[in-house]
């Protein structure tokens, strides 16, 4: 940890590249200034609260306190998850069961197999991408549901009329939201290392990891984001669409 | 009792009512035409009658039971809606016959298929066809027959005719006569289409929501 000094002044000047964004939205006229402060502010807050909050439970290192903060990060990912659905109904129930599954799969496989132990240091970050990458997955496929069912409306009742059930009327659709779900991390996947070294591998470079360990990791975090975004946008797909048909197989919306 | 009925059927969308008590009987094997202008509920009828929509008050009955007693799905196997501009799924003319089996979980029958294409002076030869390369009438006429694969007991069309071409518009006539005289189907059709007007024996008009005979048995 010794190569990470990062001084109050110093992070206090990097604020100058806020003012910078600030100064291009005025040039600009992007009308972006109040949601950048407002961005910016909420950054400096939530980071400082997580990081003393993260600091005392690192400390405390207790079970219960692990779970609960666990709780809180699905929770509130559900809940913007929610934010992100287009107005979906059941949305939130559908990113909890999603988030929740590929937590608890994911959480399992890595702390049976050994490579994270159940530690709050270990295994609250990494549910804080787990739950990010769920969020951000959902997002995506119920944005994508909501338009191809705008889009593909006739097509949709017309397979109805012909006696389809809404599962069969919707199978192109959830098939096609599925995969724009993965897109981002089938692609980041693809250029990982080649365009851009991702947080965790530069952190723990930062920090000073042998940077085989830390591509080893790497390599463990990308494939947990291709199973996590693949089981979120499978389960919110599936419980997703019966959210556009009502009680007697109508498309509703 | 007619085979399919309404009886005080209404269907609003927030204020406006698109659908006026409308009573209708259709009796089984008959055809039946509904004309009426643009706008004036006709295809909202129609999807009411394959129930894809749900009336905000009144009923419809087939064969003597309110189709909310039926299973949506299973109803409209029997009951099947084909529309004015329909949308060919995937590909090729044999992806769209096979999408009939393909929902009933059946394996398709090639052989049907072809005869099938025959009742719209189609063929052997176009059922690896491109839907790219098909025409407007034939699109509809491959459309059409996606509703009878498994004969249903009514068909209601949607002004099918529309903006076909004589050659098309008589393969269609051609074939709902085949499915209304050898199989007894039911023909409920939607059209703007002056000669078919001037040729139905039973005629309705519906005019801003409200339905009246025009020409009938009564």
């Amino acid at each position: 940890m010794h190569n990470l000094i990062v001084s109050n002044t110093a992070l206090a000047l990097t604020g100058v590249f806020v003012l910078f964004a600030l100064w291009i939205g005025y040039k600009q006229d992007l009308g972006i200034a109040k949601s950048l402060i407002v961005a910016t502010i909420r950054c400096v807050v939530q980071l400082f609260i997580v990081g003393y909050v993260l600091k005392y439970v690192f400390k405390i290192d207790n079970w219960l306190l692990t779970i609960c903060l666990i709780l809180i990060i699905i929770f509130n990912g559900a809940y913007n998850a929610k934010g992100r659905s287009n107005g979906l109904k059941d949305s939130f129930k559908i990113s909890l069961t999603a988030i929740v599954t590929s937590t608890i799969v994911i959480l399992l496989v890595l702390v049976l197999d050994g490579s994270v132990k159940f530690i709050p240091s270990q295994i609250i970050p990494l549910t804080g991408m787990i739950v990010s990458n769920s969020m951000v997955a959902m997002g995506l496929c119920f944005r994508t549901m909501s338009s191809m069912f705008k889009d593909r409306r006739s097509q949709v009742m017309e397979m109805l009329a012909l006696g389809a059930t809404p599962m069969m009327a919707s199978k192109n659709i959830i098939r096609d939201s599925i995969k724009t779900g993965l897109q981002p991390t089938i692609d980041t996947a693809k250029t990982v290392g080649l365009v851009a070294l991702p947080g965790m591998m530069s952190g723990m470079i930062f920090a000073g990891a042998d940077p085989v360990l830390a591509i080893k990791y790497q390599i463990m975090v990308t494939f947990m984001l291709l199973g996590i975004t693949s089981i979120s946008s499978i389960i919110g797909c599936y419980m997703g669409y019966k959210s556009f048909f009502n009680r007697y197989a109508q498309l509703i919306k | 009792m007619g085979q399919l009925e309404t009886k005080k059927l209404c269907y609003d969308v927030g204020q406006t009512k698109i659908i006026k008590d409308i009573n209708f009987s259709v009796d089984k094997a008959d055809i039946v035409t509904i004309t009426g202008p643009s706008g004036s509920g006709k295809s909202t009828f129609a999807k009411l009658l394959a129930s894809l929509l749900t009336p905000t008050s009144g009923a419809v009955y087939f064969e003597g039971k309110n189709i909310k007693e039926y299973d949506s799905v299973s109803y409209r196997r029997q009951v099947s809606y084909a529309v004015q501009q329909p949308t060919l799924f995937g590909d090729t003319v044999r992806e769209n016959l096979e999408f009939p089996y393909m929902i009933c979980k059946k394996s398709f029958d090639e052989q049907h298929a072809i005869k099938a294409l025959q009742t719209v002076d189609l063929g052997a030869g176009d059922l690896d066809r491109q839907v790219t390369s098909l025409s407007g009438g034939e699109k509809q006429r491959i459309a059409l027959l996606r509703n009878v694969m498994f004969v249903p007991k009514v068909l209601i069309l949607d002004e099918v005719t529309t903006g076909l071409d004589n050659a098309s518009k008589d393969s269609v006539h051609k074939m709902i006569d085949y499915f209304n005289t050898k199989h007894q189907v039911t023909v409920i059709m939607i059209t703007h289409d002056d000669e078919e007007i001037k040729l139905a024996k039973h005629l309705y008009d519906i005019t801003d929501g409200e339905m009246k005979e025009v020409r009938g048995d009564a």
